[in-house]
């Protein structure tokens, strides 16, 4: 078990700058997410923290030991692969043995023939049987250990490739996108087992996923990442609820955040869609914000008024229990997507004008730079700082 | 279904045309060993009769064969030609594979001109080096004996062009997951990535056991006595004794020259077109 500490790390491919100063702790224990599109970094940081690149700039420390230069070997961490990277010519047991049979058996103990008759050689191999079996059982893998990797389907890969990776109980446990090569039904309750798998053994997980449901889901801290840059870390409902930055908020939730261009008329006016909304802002009058509006933020209204936006109806779409409902709003580009509760909106049909009412304490508010703003009444929790470095 | 099997199959004029080119093809390689196969059972009286046949009016073969056996030290040079195509062999392998795998994986400067001279390598008829190597080897001492017939090869473009094709055909991530199993570089070559391109290997074993158990131009030069001479050589000098009319044993010799490589091909065949197909020339 350790802790692990990112400090400033830069890594460089050519003249493109793939991570730009991250800096990341991670508690021990904890389980962390690294959530961002493809190619924003966050598999290159996992590969430096393995030690399998190394970074052009920067220090890291797994439980507060430096691990600079150390061979991948010698950081004690254990890696699960997209592609889960089982040798295909070596038996389950064969591949969730081979950790150890390269960590307590010496060079000559591992010769094909001459290994054998060293002394100790029988009493090790014997006891790493034993290890595997017991973590093959644990993970629902026991009666698969003779078959080799091409004979398995997609989720008993993964498992073995978890396997591999726990057998030699390593500190900190690193998962690049795990789940990406399985079918949906599969990838939520193996989902569930890494939640479990956690629990049970404790150790530090740092995980890398571009599934937003996966880090929700998973994590005790979500770190969004884009363009080789951290932009927030926090747990999974404050990422959610309370986002720094404009790119967060457009990140996170589906379907995605409304992004509505507003003018400050006055101390606590702003001028929306057509439509004035009460928001007490941290901003001038006249000045120009964009309002995040998340699409359960919307309810019905009878009729327009003050924090009331109104649009006509392009489309509907129905998710059982809750309607996604398209609205096109005059001189905005981008329909609005209102989630209205199903019983309540029964009779919305394409074409018809609807008036959808805004709870002002559920609207975000970011600056044209992306910033986000802080309502007054809020301000006091404006102290949740991000972490950011670099740029 | 119809218009599927419409598209793949050919309208019948060109199948037949293709089987014809296929089967004249196949002739054209196969007759002269039928012919070796034939002439190594006959009679020398029947051997250069005008009219031809296939089966000989009087079996000759066991004479044939005895003499090949025994007129010359065949099983001596065969027995050469098979130290030397293994020694060749693994020297050939040990060499290849960390190379190949360096080329393939390992990111360090000048590598992509290193993988260039491999090609330029490929390119080199060995005949040209004769001479450089003529003395070379007489520089070493080392003319004349097995390390003569071996040392041109150890080193093969071509095995590691065929194994570096393969290898990046490995995912980078299963190099990954052995540096984190604790697996050194080494043992990343010999215990991941030459099992996992075994076709390669079969492949490259085949090409290179038949190109240096039917070298001849290499051992002319190396080599003079008779007991280290690979069979090729050795049949030769062979017929030379026999004043070169002596066809029927001659045939019976080269008839068992060629068959342990006929039947190695035949058991390995599957590996080999997979080795050839998985890796370099798809």
């Amino acid at each position: 078990m350790a802790s692990v500490l990112i400090d400033s790390i830069r890594k460089n491919y050519g003249t493109a700058s793939v991570l730009r100063g991250v800096s990341l702790s991670i508690a021990d224990g904890e389980f962390l997410t690294l959530l961002g599109p493809s190619g924003c970094g966050k598999s290159t940081l996992l590969r430096i923290l393995a030690g399998l690149e190394a970074q052009d700039a920067g220090s890291l420390s797994i439980g507060g030991r430096a691990v600079e230069g150390l061979r991948p070997k010698l950081r004690d961490v254990a890696m699960v692969f997209q592609s889960y990277a089982l040798y295909p010519h070596m038996t389950v047991a064969s591949n969730m043995a081979l950790p150890l049979r390269m960590r307590r058996l010496s060079v000559f103990q591992r010769l094909p023939l001459l290994g054998h008759l060293l002394p100790a050689t029988a009493r090790i191999a014997a006891e790493i049987d034993v290890e595997v079996t017991r973590t093959a059982k644990s993970l629902g893998i026991g009666h698969l250990l003779a078959r080799k990797p091409g004979q398995l389907s997609g989720g008993q890969r993964q498992r073995v490739a978890v396997g591999r990776a726990m057998v030699r109980h390593p500190a900190v446990f690193l998962m690049d996108e795990p789940l990406s090569n399985l079918d949906a039904k599969l990838r939520v309750q193996m989902r569930a087992e890494i939640k479990e798998l956690h629990q049970r053994l404790g150790v530090t997980f740092l995980y890398v996923t571009h599934d937003q449901a996966e880090a929700m889901t998973l994590s005790d801290r979500v770190a969004v990442m884009l363009d080789g840059e951290l932009l927030q870390v926090a747990p999974p409902q404050d990422i959610y609820a309370d986002p720094d930055d404009r790119r967060v908020a457009e990140f996170i939730g589906s379907p995605k955040i409304n992004m509505l261009e507003g003018v400050v008329r006055e101390r606590g006016l702003i001028d929306v869609a057509g439509a004035t909304i009460t928001i007490e802002a941290d901003a001038p009058a006249g000045a120009h914000l964009t309002l995040g509006i998340r699409p359960e933020a919307f309810h019905l209204a009878d009729h327009g008024g003050q924090g009331v936006l109104t649009g006509s109806v392009r489309m509907i779409e129905h998710m059982g229990s809750d309607l996604f409902v398209h609205l096109d709003l005059a001189g905005i580009d981008q329909p609005l997507i209102a989630r209205l509760l199903a019983e309540r909106a029964p009779h919305i049909a394409p074409g018809q004008t609807l008036h959808v009412g805004v709870r002002p304490d559920r609207v975000l508010l970011f600056a044209r730079d992306g910033r986000r703003l802080h309502r007054q009444a809020e301000s006091g929790r404006a102290s949740v700082t991000p972490i950011r470095e670099g740029a | 279904m119809s218009a599927t099997t419409s598209t793949s199959r050919l309208s019948p004029p060109a199948a037949i045309l293709r089987h014809a080119v296929l089967l004249a093809t196949g002739a054209l390689i196969l007759v002269p060993f039928v012919w070796m196969a034939s002439l190594s059972v006959k009679p020398p009286g029947e051997i250069f009769r005008a009219s031809f046949s296939f089966w000989p009016a009087q079996f000759y073969g066991v004479e044939n064969y005895t003499k090949a056996m025994t007129e010359v030290p065949l099983p001596r040079y065969m027995g050469n030609g098979l130290v030397v195509c293994v020694l060749i062999l693994g020297v050939q392998i040990l060499v290849c594979a960390p190379c190949a795998y360096a080329l393939a994986k390992l990111h360090f400067l000048g590598r992509d001109l290193l993988f260039g001279l491999v090609l330029v390598g490929l390119l080199l008829p060995h005949q040209v080096l004769s001479l450089p190597l003529f003395i070379l080897g007489y520089q070493l001492g080392i003319l004349n004996t097995y390390a003569a017939l071996v040392f041109p090869y150890v080193v093969s473009p071509f095995g590691i062009f065929l194994f570096r094709q393969f290898f990046k055909t490995i995912p980078d991530d299963v190099v990954h997951a052995a540096r984190l199993d604790g697996l050194s570089e080494i043992a990343i070559v010999w215990k991941i990535m030459v099992p996992m391109a075994l076709p390669a290997v079969v492949a490259f074993s085949i090409f290179s056991v038949v190109s240096h158990w039917n070298d001849l131009f290499w051992p002319l030069i190396a080599v003079r006595d008779q007991s280290l001479m690979p069979p090729p050589l050795g049949i030769m000098a062979f017929k030379n004794e026999e004043a070169g009319n002596d066809y029927g044993p001659l045939m019976a010799a080269s008839t068992l020259v060629v068959l342990p490589l006929l039947i190695a091909f035949l058991a390995a065949q599957k590996w080999f077109v997979e080795g050839l197909t998985g890796g370099a020339v798809k």
